[in-house]
This record gives structure tokens, C-alpha cells and sequence, in this order.
């Protein structure tokens, strides 16, 4: 059952920007098109004005300045409840006096509806809760509760369906069933998902599109992969997945076109990064490498890789995670970095603490921060 | 005597429940007793003669009796009705709205509780007086004074189970496009009918039951306290027995009936829709 026939197009931010009495910025001047039938994340730690923005959209919260849209209607000073949107709460807020069945029922019931029965029937089948639909919130398990809050949102076909923290209550093992289960409900049903969470796993694992937030500002939008492998800050560097950063400056620029690469001096070793994940204009930068791209080996061995090789780190923890082992390396010039390597057992054993080891990476793998930026940045948070 | 001290381990505290129970509940046996005793051989009223029906067949038979209890019955519901609207607001405003004066008004609301009911009548007379009601003392006085220590008992009672309410579920019902009336009559309402239920119970026992501040303010009008007050200085008539034991009856039924109810609630018996 596709709902999305009868959308009424993208929701579209402009200028939207909120200031509290007190004078705190929670968003400032946000500008955003989310297409229409897209699962989008909203991804920031707590504090950086997701979820004040998601409010806005579902008018709790009235935005100081700039619009909201949907297609070409403007909401931005619509009451809630004249709105096509519904919300999945973060604690679900069900309704505590009324049945699964009339909490499914109270949106379309307010609306007039003509047949509420059959449409929350259909609901309760699609999210696997028609067993509990005499039951009271009180009585379900957390992710029973997690779907009453879905079913009784998409029951309402919204044009557009806000989810604040939904999975936030349920433990791990759930959390991952559950957005597997989210991410079938939203193909199915076809609606436009806006996500916001903390939990940059869950924002990866089920968003077309996903914006970094931090501070009131999008940091960097894009697809899961795109972000993952080329941010543009130290903020979504480190807030999205781990970065080691070593600090660079840049000798030489070469090539055109696809094949352009920034050569940048790191401790005396020279790297090459390609010029398309080089986001400074300055000759300083943050060279960057994610943990499980990061090669060792320890010293003297060859190196499977044709990056440069950076000699003389030194192991100072080595712990076993199972699938993969967790190294921590002291580089030469005292920097720690992180190193993620998948046991394939090829090694055939882990590499003991004190040993001397090269380390290197694939080129087209590394990026290149501006050096103006916190190399912490995002880090406490997570 | 080990097993004797597992015995009364087992059993200690279940026999002293049993015994603070019949603390409390004696003096409502005895009511309930008396209320079948004739008393017209005897000259002393406080012991219990013989088995019979006369006082619950004719309970208004002591002059004064029946009409002090209604005057207490229109007071009770009167002040009931009155305070709880006023204070249900009031708890309402306190909790739901940040404005000046908010933390006085708490602390003013609440006063009226810690006042020793003799001074409040006293002063409650003075102002009486003081305006020139001094002559129409009864009823009216008596209803007013009631609902205003009501009040107090309904805010605070009100308040607490309104704060305990989730606000997201109002914001919840707004999403899910209920207007503010609908979301407060389908919402909230219910969600805090049982905090204004039980303040409507409160405050009718108290207004019932008040004597001090009924006393001192009533001018020639008499309440049933105030009845049983004057009757106590000849002799309690049995009737008032009667009175005594069909209030208890009916506060246990009420206490049942909401236990009942709660209950059923709780099984969520309810239909799919």
C-alpha cells in the first residue's frame, strides 16, 4: 500500500532559525530540502537543535524567523494539529487510558475518518500488534510500545512523519531489530521519514540521506557513504564513526581533473590525498584516516599497501574485540593514533604491546581538514 | 521456643495489621452497634440495653436532627462543587503556566491547611462583622468559609496529579490533530479525574465534618456537627447512630466502588474500539 500518491511534495526549510527567551540559538538559520519519500536523518549530539527543529516542523515549537513548507504549502505558523505531519515521540506518549486500538484510532478519529476501524486494523497487521490491540500501553513490552507510537503516527498518512530519538528507550539488541523493522515500514508505506537521533549507527544504517548537525548548524549532509569516507570537518570526522588526525602542511599540488592530489608533509613523511577530499585552502590541515583503513605491520615486514609508510609507531595497547583487534599507537612525535584490524588470522596471533610497527594506508582513503579547526571536535560527545 | 519464635516471626506481622485494623475500625463497630439500641428504659445511653429497629425505622424521630443534616448535605455539596472548580483552575494555572506571583500564590494557597481552625474562625468572624454580615450569620457564611478552606486541599490535591501527568501526551494529541478542546476533554480530563474526584471526596468529608470554623460563623443556623455537639450535652440520641453508621457505609462503598472500577480499568476490558 503505497500512501505517497497523495503527498504533496518535499518539506523545505528556509532560513529557519530559533531563539529561545533566555537567548539561546538552538538552529540558526537552517536551510534544508528533504525529498519527498526519503528516510533523512537528523544526526548531532544532544544540544545541537535537532530536535528543537523537528518540534518546529511539527509546530510545538514556533520558529523566530524563516518558513516551513510543505510542497508549496507554508506551515510555518499552522497550529499542530492543522498540519500533515505526526510525530513519533521519544518516550511514544501514548495515551495511558486508551486501548492499542483507540490510540491507533484518535488521530483518524479526529479527523473524521470514515471507517477508522478498518484503517487501524490494517495498521495493527502491518507493525504485528493486532493481538494487543484491547490491551493498554501499560501492559506492552517497550517494543511493542516503540510500534504503537509508529502505527498510530503512518495510520494518519502524513505527508511527512517525524522520529525523535524513537528507538532511544530500547535496548541494543532491539534498537537493531527495531530499525531493520522501521526501515521495512518505511519502504512499505512510502512516506517521507525525517530521523532524528544521536546515534550516528542507526542514522547510517537506516537513512537515504543524512545531516550532521552541530551547534544549530548542518555540518554536512550526504549519503551514509559519502560522509563516512569524505567529511568535510573535524566535527563529523570524529562524531561519525573515529578519525585519527595528524596534523600536515601542504607541499605540493599535482595532476588535473579526477586525478588532481594535494601532497601533504605529515612529521617528514610525505601523503597524498586526492584533491576532491581536500577541504582547506590553507597550507595547514588535518590529515585524516579512519581507524580500520589504517595498515600495520610491525617494522621491517612489507607493507601491503601503496601509501606512504610512516616508521617508528610503537604498539601501547592492543585490545581483542573478537572480530577485529584494537590497536593504540604512538607515533614518533608522541600523537596516539587508533588502528582497526579485522582478524582474518593471517596474523596468527595479536601484536604484542611495545612491539615497533609501520603503519600505512590506501591514498584514496585519507582526507584533508582545515587545521583552523578543534581536532576534538565531536569527540566528548559521543 | 525456636518454633514458637518462627511462629510469632511468621505471623507477627500479619497480627499486628490485624490489630492496628481493629484500632481503627472499632469505634465504627460500636457506632454501627448502637445504632440498634433501645435506649428508652435506660437512663444511661452509652451502654447498650436491648436489640432493636426503631432508631433506623424512624431516624428523624430527635428534633432538629434530620434538618441539621441536610443544612450539612447542601453545605457539603455546595463548598464541594465550588472548590473544586475553583481549585482544579487554580491547580491548573499553578502547574501549567509560569507566571509573577507564582511562588506566593503557593505559599498562600497552602496556608490556609497549616492555620489552626480556631483562629481561622475567629478571624473569618471578625471579617464577618467587620463588613456588616454580623447579623446575617448562617448559611451563607458558613458556605463561604467552607469553600475557602476547600480550596486549598483541592490545589494541592489536584496539583500533584497534574504534575505528574507526561505534558508530551498533550502534545501528542495536538500532532494527532485534536484541538485544545478536544485534547483537554479526551486527554487530560480523564487523565486528572481521578485527582479531582478524590479532592471532591475530601473536601465534602471536611465541609461534613467541620465544626470549629462551622461554629463560630453560623449564627442560629445548625449543622449536624453542631447538632450532635448540642445533643451530647443531654444524651446522644441512638439516631445519630444510624446517621454515623450509613456515612460509613457510604464512604465504603464509594472507596469500593472506585477500587472496582480502577481494577476493570486496569484489566483493559475494553472493546477493540
Amino acid at each position: 500500500m503505497s500512501l505517497a500518491d497523495q503527498a504533496r511534495g518535499d518539506l523545505k526549510l528556509t532560513g529557519l532559525h530559533k531563539r529561545y527567551p533566555n537567548g539561546f540559538v538552538a538552529v540558526e538559520s537552517l536551510d534544508l530540502v528533504i525529498p519527498q519519500g526519503s528516510f533523512f536523518a537528523l544526526l548531532g549530539p544532544s544540544g545541537c537543535g535537532k530536535t528543537t527543529t523537528l518540534r518546529m516542523v511539527a509546530g510545538l515549537e514556533e520558529a523566530t524567523k524563516g518558513t516551513i513548507h510543505i510542497g508549496d504549502e507554508d506551515i510555518t505558523y499552522a497550529k499542530p494539529y492543522k498540519r500533515p505531519v505526526n510525530t513519533v515521540f521519544q518516550n511514544y506518549a501514548l495515551f495511558p487510558h486508551l486501548t492499542i486500538a483507540e490510540n491507533v484510532a484518535f488521530g483518524p478519529k479526529r479527523r473524521g475518518a470514515k471507517d477508522p476501524a478498518s484503517q487501524v486494523k490494517e495498521i495493527l497487521a502491518l507493525t504485528e500488534l493486532t493481538e494487543q490491540a484491547g490491551k493498554k500501553p501499560a501492559q506492552l513490552s517497550g517494543g511493542q510500545q516503540q510500534r504503537v507510537a509508529l502505527a498510530r503516527a503512518i495510520i494518519n498518512r502524513p505527508d511527512v512523519l517525524l522520529l525523535d530519538e524513537p528507538l532511544g528507550a530500547l535496548d541494543l539488541k532491539l534498537r537493531r531489530a527495531m530499525q531493520v523493522e522501521l526501515k521495512r515500514i518505511q519502504e512499505e508505506v512510502g512516506l517521507t521519514f525525517v530521523h532524528v537521533t544521536h546515534d550516528q549507527e542507526e542514522a547510517m544504517t537506516m537513512a537515504d540521506t543524512v545531516a550532521v548537525m552541530n551547534k544549530g548548524r548542518i555540518e554536512q549532509m550526504g549519503a551514509p557513504y559519502d560522509l563516512y569516507t569524505n567529511p568535510q570537518t573535524t566535527f563529523v570526522a570524529n562524531f561519525l564513526g573515529r578519525s585519527n588526525l595528524i596534523k600536515g602542511t601542504v607541499v605540493g599540488r599535482e595532476g588535473t581533473g579526477d586525478d588532481a592530489v594535494v601532497k601533504v608533509d605529515m612529521h617528514g613523511t610525505i601523503a597524498t590525498i586526492k584533491a576532491s577530499k581536500v577541504h582547506t585552502d590553507s597550507d595547514h590541515g588535518w590529515v585524516g584516516i579512519r581507524p580500520e583503513k589504517v595498515l600495520i605491520q610491525p617494522a621491517g615486514e612489507a607493507l601491503d599497501a601503496p601509501g606512504a609508510a610512516l616508521s617508528g609507531a610503537v604498539v601501547v595497547d592492543a585490545s581483542y574485540i573478537g572480530v577485529s583487534t584494537d590497536y593504540t599507537l604512538r607515533m614518533p612525535w608522541g600523537q596516539e593514533i587508533t588502528c582497526f584490524e579485522q582478524n582474518t588470522g593471517r596474523r596468527g596471533g595479536l601484536i604484542p604491546v611495545g612491539t615497533k610497527v609501520d603503519v600505512s594506508w590506501r591514498p584514496e582513503f585519507a582526507f584533508l581538514l582545515d587545521s583552523a579547526q578543534d581536532v576534538e571536535a565531536g569527540l566528548e560527545e559521543d | 521456643m525456636t518454633r514458637l519464635g518462627s511462629w510469632i516471626g511468621k505471623h507477627l506481622m500479619l497480627t499486628l495489621g490485624i490489630l492496628v485494623l481493629l484500632y481503627m475500625y472499632i469505634p465504627n463497630f460500636i457506632v454501627a452497634l448502637m445504632s440498634f439500641n433501645d435506649s428508652s428504659e435506660s437512663r444511661n445511653l452509652y451502654q447498650f440495653q436491648s436489640f432493636t429497629w426503631d432508631n433506623w425505622l424512624n431516624p428523624c424521630e430527635p428534633q432538629g436532627m434530620c434538618e441539621s443534616l441536610r443544612v450539612s448535605i447542601s453545605i457539603g455539596l455546595l463548598s464541594t462543587l465550588v472548590a473544586t472548580i475553583i481549585g482544579t483552575l487554580a491547580a491548573f494555572a499553578l502547574v501549567r503556566h509560569r507566571f509573577e506571583g507564582r511562588s506566593t500564590m503557593n505559599l498562600v494557597l497552602f496556608l490556609p491547611m497549616a492555620t489552626p481552625e480556631i483562629v481561622m474562625g475567629s478571624s473569618l468572624l471578625a471579617l464577618f462583622v467587620a463588613a456588616g454580615f454580623g447579623g446575617q450569620l448562617g448559611f451563607w457564611t458558613v458556605l463561604i468559609a467552607h469553600i475557602m478552606f476547600c480550596i486549598s486541599f483541592v490545589v494541592v490535591t489536584v496539583r500533584s496529579r497534574l504534575a505528574g501527568l507526561d505534558s508530551n501526551l498533550e502534545k501528542a494529541a495536538s500532532d494527532l490533530y485534536a484541538n485544545e478542546w478536544q485534547t483537554f476533554w479526551r486527554i487530560t480530563f480523564p487523565l486528572v479525574f481521578p485527582g479531582i474526584l478524590a479532592a471532591a471526596l475530601l473536601s465534602f468529608s471536611l465541609s461534613f465534618d467541620d465544626f470549629i470554623i462551622t461554629n463560630l460563623n453560623s449564627g442560629t443556623t445548625v449543622t449536624f456537627p453542631m447538632f450532635v455537639w448540642g445533643a451530647a450535652q443531654r444524651g446522644v440520641p441512638m439516631q445519630v447512630n444510624v446517621i454515623g453508621t450509613l456515612m460509613f457505609l457510604l464512604a465504603l462503598g464509594i472507596v469500593i466502588g472506585g477500587e472496582l472500577l480502577s481494577r476493570r480499568r486496569a484489566h483493559g476490558k475494553a472493546s477493540a474500539l
